[in-house]
């Protein structure tokens, strides 16, 4: 079985530095690391692989500095890496990103299974797993909280859609996205790490797109405008209750309900 | 001598209720049980005959003279998380706690420490030095003690190995003698040898000799990097050996703990918080701090390195705080996982020098499956302070537990003192562990260290009992 997972290195903790001009993120600055999301669906690949065998190939978008991430990626155990990088992919909205990464699985020869996060921690859309799914013409199951069996003709999925949780079996090729939660990500090996140090991560860029429509790929093949774009506050905050045992459980009842969490 | 001791009548309610406040003092029945007993329930359970919460040193001071005046005995309370049945109110009377006590001063940069009242909790203590870029390394499992707790009782945790203990931190003491006097010990300098050091030997007396009402904490800059490594191996007697390994390399490890995969199973099970690694039936977790990249890098690469080539399966990375996070939450759940996945729990917390860890560890297990129970040794093994845990199946009886854990704690303690160990090494001496006390260190140290108790407190009213216990009363 063949699977592929896409990933994303995106900027390390909340404080994000924004191109006044463009309103556009600036990913060269600052620490980076994985999209936390993206390990859960790199886990789940390898687990599902240990299952039925195949191999697992990790796919991302973005600057030749995604390196970092990806031997880290083969340190887990993926099997080949594959950075899309190029300017003309640059400042690519959901649409774009989507449509270039579904580019690049195709010259991959296609997947059985292609696994995503739910979502970034920067862009937070949690729509690119499901777009590529469409670009694709295959079908997808989104925010995947558990694999209840897989074989190698089918997956069979739980979802938890908010009110709802959903059972499905879908045939392969098709996409899901993963929860966080789903499992615990295994740690880089040593042993991996070692035996990785010399094999290549591949670049792929435009000129390796099957449709060489420049209209489709980053900033212009973006329909979204992004009007403004600023790091959210800081909004933890601690309340202290104080009283006896009785009247604390009384005020802690009380913010729970006022604040609809239960 | 101070038995019998007075017991508490409505004269000594009033008072103490005027001397601080009507609604913080409960009497009776109407002191929550929690107050009965820390987190050792097996170490005894003793209800208070009042509990009061005081808010300031004066308050302390008012009532530790009206007790000693009065002949009451007053345990101080933190939290409540120690594990040697410390805070308890073994011959009833007063239950003191300094929970309210709870300010942190703002981080002097100056002298690079932390003032903290007793009631603070550790988490907040360590949060607040490190929102000012600072460090304060002390890092017992339990996160929610106090911090007068951690200094009472010189608690340890994982990071002893490279930081050192609670008392290496602590600067000065404000504390209340048995007899109401607010006394200072040391103040905030580096150095001192100004007479006896009184303020090392009150850190770690277990709540027998003064209360505290202030502390101020030695911090450090923050360390920039840092990364966990797991290494399995296909056995417990594998891992201990590897332990002087890491600490052979030029790297000085922050922490070293050991985990088994039955211990690691039930954790997984009970609270549902899953291991990232699944090889090997033991492993062992190494954690490098460092100030820079290169320095944290070429650490982990001699770390692993030597790991692969002492037997280890491989050596994981957890080079996140997300990665560290899930391999210590499951090292920290161990306390937890154990209460629930069996009846009552026994704990040895012997400490043994680091070259005998190894040893100690292959004997312990068998000496307690030699007596019918599981167990579970588990630890910091980077600073030899291996705690062996004894778990009671729903099987065995009141008497047979008993029977069992006490023929194996004997047996433990005999061990660890023929490799050169001590009996506890961060969880205290307390009541749990009084009555191995004497055997291990012998009877002229119980006279030094009865000369200290009345040096403090000879009426003997401030936690009696404890570490040190005199003639029994006629009722027992």
């Amino acid at each position: 079985m063949k699977i592929v997972v896409c990933m994303k290195q995106v900027p390390a903790g909340t404080k994000v530095d924004i191109d006044p001009e463009t309103g556009a993120m600036k990913r060269m600055s600052g620490d980076t690391r994985t999209n936390p999301y993206d390990l859960f669906a790199l886990e789940t690949a390898l687990a599902l692989r240990e299952k039925t065998g195949g191999t697992v190939t990790v796919l991302t978008m973005g600057p030749p500095q995604a390196e970092t991430m990806m031997k880290d990626a083969y340190a887990m155990g993926a099997d080949d890496a594959v950075i899309l990088s190029d300017r003309k992919f640059a400042g690519a909205d959901v649409l774009a990103t989507s449509y270039a990464l579904s580019q690049a699985i195709h010259v991959l020869g296609d997947a059985d299974l292609i696994i995503c996060g739910r979502q970034t921690t920067d862009g937070d859309t949690a729509q690119v797993g499901p777009a590529i799914a469409e670009h694709m013409h295959i079908p997808h199951a989104a925010w995947v909280a558990e694999i209840l069996d897989a074989d190698n003709t089918a997956i069979r999925v739980r979802q938890d859609l908010v009110s709802v949780s959903q059972v499905s079996e879908i045939p392969y090729p098709c996409l899901i996205t993963v929860d966080k939660d789903i499992c615990v990500p295994r740690l880089p090996s040593y042993l991996l790490k070692k035996q990785t140090a010399g094999k290549p991560v591949r670049i792929m860029g435009f000129s390796n797109m099957p449709d060489q429509d420049l209209s489709r790929y980053g900033l212009v093949g973006s329909p979204t405008a992004v009007e403004r774009m600023f790091a959210p506050p800081e909004i933890e905050k601690q309340v202290r209750l104080e009283g006896s045992a009785d009247e604390k459980t009384e005020r802690l009842f009380e913010i729970l309900t006022r604040k609809k969490i239960i | 001598m101070p038995y019998p001791y007075k017991k508490i009548e409505q004269a000594d309610i009033d008072y103490i209720r005027a001397a601080t406040a009507a609604d913080r003092v409960w009497v009776g029945e109407e002191i929550a049980n929690e107050y009965y007993r820390d987190e050792m329930p097996e170490y005894g359970v003793f209800p208070p005959e009042l509990y009061v919460e005081v808010i300031n040193k004066e308050e302390v001071s008012a009532v530790m003279k009206y007790a000693w005046d009065n002949n009451i005995p007053v345990v101080c309370r933190g939290a409540g998380t120690g594990l040697a049945g410390g805070a308890t109110c073994k011959y009833g009377g007063i239950m003191m706690s300094v929970m309210r006590m709870n300010r942190i001063f703002p981080v002097d940069h100056k002298n690079q420490t932390i003032t903290a009242e007793p009631g603070a909790y550790l988490v907040d203590v360590q949060a607040a030095a490190a929102a000012e870029g600072l460090f304060y390394p002390p890092d017992p499992g339990e996160k929610t003690a106090s911090i007068g707790g951690n200094v009472i009782t010189n608690a340890g945790g994982m990071k002893a190995v490279r930081y050192g203990l609670t008392r290496d931190f602590v600067r000065c003491i404000e504390a209340v003698l048995p007899d109401g006097s607010i006394m200072n010990f040391s103040s905030n300098v580096v150095k001192n040898t100004t007479g006896y050091s009184v303020k090392d030997l009150i850190i770690g007396s277990e709540g027998t000799l003064c209360v505290l009402t202030q502390v101020t904490l030695k911090l450090l800059p923050a360390p920039t990097c840092t990364c966990t490594l797991v290494m399995p191996f296909n056995s417990l007697e594998e891992c201990a050996d590897m332990v002087p390994k890491v600490l052979e390399l030029p790297f000085v490890p922050t922490a070293i703990e050991f985990l088994e995969r039955e211990l690691i199973d039930i954790v997984e099970r009970n609270l549902n918080k899953m291991f990232p690694v699944k090889e090997g039936n033991a492993v062992l977790i190494v954690m490098y701090d460092a100030s820079s990249q290169q320095e944290l890098d070429s650490a982990v690469e001699a770390a692993a390195e030597a790991a692969l080539a002492n037997g280890a399966l491989d050596c994981f990375l957890a080079d996140t705080p997300e990665r560290a996070g899930t391999v210590w939450a499951v090292r920290g759940g161990i306390l937890e996982g154990m209460k629930a996945d069996s009846v009552a729990q026994e704990e040895c917390d012997v400490v043994v020098p680091r070259s005998r860890i190894a040893e100690y560890v292959k004997a312990a297990k068998k000496i307690a499956l030699s007596h019918g129970i599981r167990v579970e040794p588990c630890g910091h093994c980077g600073d030899g302070n291996i705690h062996t845990e004894m778990l009671r199946g729903p099987e065995m009886s009141d008497e047979e537990w008993k029977s069992a854990t006490h023929a194996s704690l004997t047996e433990l303690y005999a061990l660890s003192k023929e490799l050169g160990g001590q009996l506890s090494g961060e969880h205290g001496i307390g009541n749990g562990r009084l009555e191995f006390l004497e055997e291990f260190v012998g009877p002229r140290m119980i006279q030094l260290y009865k000369a200290i108790k009345l040096a403090f407190d000879e009426k003997l009213i401030l936690n009696p009992g404890k570490v040190v216990e005199f003639n029994k009363p006629a009722a027992e």
